[in-house]
């Protein structure tokens, strides 16, 4: 028995991990909207800052 | 002082509201401000600068969400409690808009998440059905200048779910396009070698089972429209495209069955991947622009009925029946035709006709569905059921059930004819000469041609022309539906323009004023005698001019046909007719214009109407040149001298036109071989726009009306229509240009092929080699085509 069969089954394996992600990802919807996301992104440290100053406020 | 709102950015007027050391041109936006102020979300406007939007009146238009029966159809997910509504709004324009209706939940607890999808412009918002309903998110949406929009079309329409074949294709394709790369690597070069020799015979089946679902189902579109196209005994570019994919498979698998070698696994999984990414490329499609609108989304769901006993009711459009009482609001469209019986009807058919002055009717007068009432509440009975009426019976024309698409011959799928037919001759030709000279080899050569032939530089070099010039218009402005419309552009040799809104403007923004320049306190007077007038005319003026101090004047008196007079603190106004405003002899406008004096001295008019886009003669200049230009107007000829001064001689001149003529003016052109182009706006060019070539819509909002059209131009480009003209036609040399370039590919490939010499590894560098060259070449070229627009 030839390492190389392990080696390929490996190999093939990892290719069919990654392949299945992608599919989940489309299926997800991940790649209908391209653009909010980018934008979204950068809203995260507002919420918390406001909630911050919120509670700046109020001690 | 130069100022501008705090929330919306709009020019405030000197009376402009200071709150909180915020200036404020109206009302309606301080008060969203207050509604942010006070739930922590000001943050808003520090995202962006003024990124508001003036909430507008919207008292009773949703009155039909209480309905279950008409909600429940608007929802994607109902489980009784916890309810998802996808919204569609049109004043999604920037990223704090993203930020505050993602925050929504902090407005209204009821709601859990609300989730912007910025490219189609809708918020998609789970809440709490015990909470809260799908009326209370539309209102409190609507408070802070969000308003969705909801027509009939969201009613009729099941929810279409998003098609993501392509991607799932494109992945299959990819993965095995990668993997068999690698597996048949080895081989390549190294063909005796002990380790190999071992091997290859597991290799080469792995690389088979990871090409059967490349050739079954990422390629089967390809299969399938080869079968259509043979059906109607028509050689599409899909024919040699799967003649080359089949040859490809079976001749591989036949050599690994039989040892011969390694097969072609590589350049057919290579050849699919590529086909399906220019396919990708050229789908793009403007998310957020809707080609294929008719009347359903112009029209309210529900309306409210007036029973016999006085009392109202909440109805769907399509429960209407003749006989019926209907309540029609301020900013409600009538959604069938009928009778006024009482109320104050001042409508405006813009969106039938592109001309936005009001008409006043009076009681016993029939309203055309279609019209939106813009002053008060009125009461109608109704004539006829909605698809009868007059407007709606247009879509019941049979150039709505036909396809446009079809019968269309792309260039590709022209060309393609000749190079299947001419690929079949050569390799039957070579197979036979073959055949006489080494019979063995002869079937080796057939097959051989038949891959190396297949199209795939050909096949990429249109939709990747194409797909690039769509982008570099898109960024233009001009929106295009899909990539023929662009191929059928450039054969265009007539252009017909609707008038009312197309050449001309269509919305109050074309009000100008001529004369002594007025003084806030002046326009103040003159906005508050405005406001006690009814006259049409008026009604624009007053909606022009902003202003929020309200003043009561101490005289005013209209007179009917002249105009009014009104006197506030000693200065008195007089608004009208020239020769009622004032004794001297002024210059008269050939145009609608309403005259002011004060105190008895004339200080200008403002003009209306007739205002042509700017840029309008130039371009008609420019396209008199290479085509033949016709004007069908629905309006009465009274512009005809002015339009003929001003277009160039041969123009035609047609008016009066209803829908359905104008229809049938593009139809009589068709049959003697014309290629039209329709260039209108109102729904009333649905039709045409329908039945010509090309129908290109002009929308002063590209998010929010336009008519089913091919291409929808922002009123601001008009001008610059002869311009997308050449571009389209530069397309096509770019592609014939290209063209050229995949046969010189196709004929070194060939040579290859006829010798008997074609090595699986020269087809693996042949094909991703003339394929990437190409649309190398067709992007940087575009792209120079594309500067002329700048």
């Amino acid at each position: 028995m030839s390492v190389i069969y392990i080696l390929i089954t490996v190999s093939i394996i990892v290719a069919i991990v990654f392949f299945t992600l992608f599919i989940r990802a489309v299926k997800s919807g991940q790649y209908d909207d391209s653009y909010t996301p980018s934008v979204r992104m950068l809203f995260e440290d507002e919420l918390v800052k406001q909630e911050k100053q919120t509670k700046n406020k109020q001690s | 002082m130069e100022s501008h709102c705090y929330h919306c950015g709009n020019h405030c007027e000197d009376t402009s509201i200071v709150h909180d050391d915020k200036i404020f041109c109206c009302n309606g936006c301080k008060t969203v401000y207050e509604i942010f102020a006070e739930n922590e979300l000001s943050c808003y406007y520090d995202l962006e600068q003024t990124p508001g939007t003036t909430p507008k009146e919207i008292e009773g238009k949703f009155d039909f969400l209480t309905k279950p029966e008409i909600y429940e159809k608007l929802l994607d997910f109902n489980d009784g409690s916890v309810q998802i509504a996808t919204l569609y709004i049109p004043s999604i324009h920037c990223s704090s808009c993203i930020w505050l209706l993602e925050n929504l939940q902090k407005l209204n607890k009821s709601i859990s998440s609300a989730i912007v999808n910025f490219p189609k412009k809708t918020v998609r918002v789970t809440y709490n059905a015990n909470e809260g309903s799908l009326k209370d998110i539309v209102l409190l949406l609507s408070s802070i200048g969000y308003e969705p929009y909801i027509s009939l079309e969201d009613y009729t329409n099941t929810k279409k779910g998003i098609n993501r074949d392509i991607l799932y294709k494109l992945g299959v394709a990819g993965f095995a396009f990668g993997n068999v790369m690698l597996l048949s690597f080895p081989e390549y070069f190294e063909v005796d070698e002990y380790w190999l020799n071992q091997y290859k015979t597991l290799f080469r089946w792995i690389m088979f089972a990871m090409s059967l679902p490349v050739v079954f189902y990422a390629a089967s579109d390809y299969f399938v429209s080869a079968y259509k196209g043979l059906r109607s005994k028509f050689l599409n570019i899909d024919v040699p495209i799967a003649l080359g994919i089949l040859v490809l498979f079976f001749r591989s698998v036949f050599e690994i069955i039989m040892d011969h070698g390694q097969g072609f696994f590589d350049s057919l999984t290579g050849l699919v991947f590529f086909l399906l990414l220019g396919k990708f490329f050229q789908q793009k499609t403007y998310n957020f622009l809707s080609f294929e609108r008719d009347y359903k989304s112009y029209f309210p769901i529900g309306i409210t009925k007036v029973n016999a006993d006085h009392t109202e009711e909440t109805i769907q459009v399509y429960d209407i029946q003749k006989g019926d009482r209907i309540l029609i609001r301020n900013q409600e469209l009538i959604p069938v035709d009928g009778i006024l019986i009482n109320g104050d009807a001042q409508i405006d058919y813009s969106f039938v006709t592109g001309e936005s002055e009001t008409v006043v009717k009076q009681s016993g007068d029939k309203l055309f569905a279609g019209g939106k009432q813009t002053s008060g509440a009125i009461e109608m009975e109704v004539l006829k059921s909605v698809s009868q009426s007059y407007l709606t019976q247009l879509w019941s024309n049979d150039v709505f059930n036909t396809n446009k698409e079809e019968g269309f011959k792309s260039i590709t799928d022209t060309i393609s004819k000749y190079f299947t037919i001419a690929i079949l001759l050569v390799a039957l030709a070579s197979g036979l000469t073959w055949y006489f000279i080494e019979p063995a080899k002869a079937w080796n050569v057939v097959t051989a041609i038949l891959i190396i032939a297949c199209p795939c530089a050909l096949a990429l070099s249109a939709p990747f022309t194409m797909g690039n010039l769509l982008r570099i218009l898109g960024k233009k402005k001009c929106y295009l539906k899909n990539a023929d419309v662009l191929e059928k552009l450039a054969k265009i040799d007539t252009v017909i323009f609707d008038k009312t809104g197309t050449i001309t403007h269509g919305n109050k923004g074309a009000l100008t004023y001529e004369g002594i320049p007025l003084s806030a306190e002046e326009k103040i007077i003159l906005k508050n005698t405005l406001r006690n007038s009814n006259h049409p005319l008026s009604r624009q003026l007053y909606d022009s001019i902003k202003s929020t101090t309200v003043l009561t004047p101490d005289a005013f008196e209209e007179i009917a046909g002249k105009g009014m007079i009104a006197t506030y603190d000693g200065t008195e106004i007089k608004v009208g007719a020239p020769s009622f405003v004032t004794s001297n002899n002024i210059e008269k406008s050939t145009k609608t214009a309403v005259y002011i004096s004060i105190n008895n001295q004339y200080k200008g008019k403002y003009l209306f109407k007739n205002a042509y886009r700017q840029g309008i003669e130039e371009l008609f200049n420019n396209l008199s040149k290479n085509y033949k230009l016709v004007i069908l107007s629905g309006d009465n000829d009274s512009e005809k001298e002015a339009l003929t001064e001003m277009l160039p001689k041969g123009t035609e001149l047609h008016f009066n036109q209803k829908p359905d003529s104008k229809l049938n003016f593009v139809s009589q052109l068709q049959q003697q071989k014309h290629n039209v182009l329709m260039v209108g706006d109102g729904l009333n060019d649905a039709g045409a726009l329908k039945q010509s070539d090309v129908g290109i819509a002009i929308a002063e909002n590209v998010n929010v009306f336009s008519p089913a059209c091919d291409a929808i131009l922002d009123a601001l480009n008009v001008s610059k229509l002869s311009v997308y003209l050449h571009i389209a036609k530069s397309a096509i040399n770019i592609i014939k240009a290209s063209f050229i370039l995949s046969f010189i590919y196709n004929i070194i490939g060939l040579s290859f092929a006829i010798s008997g010499n074609l090595s699986p590894v020269i087809a693996a560098i042949l094909m991703p080699l003339s394929s990437i060259s190409i649309v190398t070449f067709v992007t940087i070229l575009t792209n120079i085509a594309g500067k002329q627009l700048k």
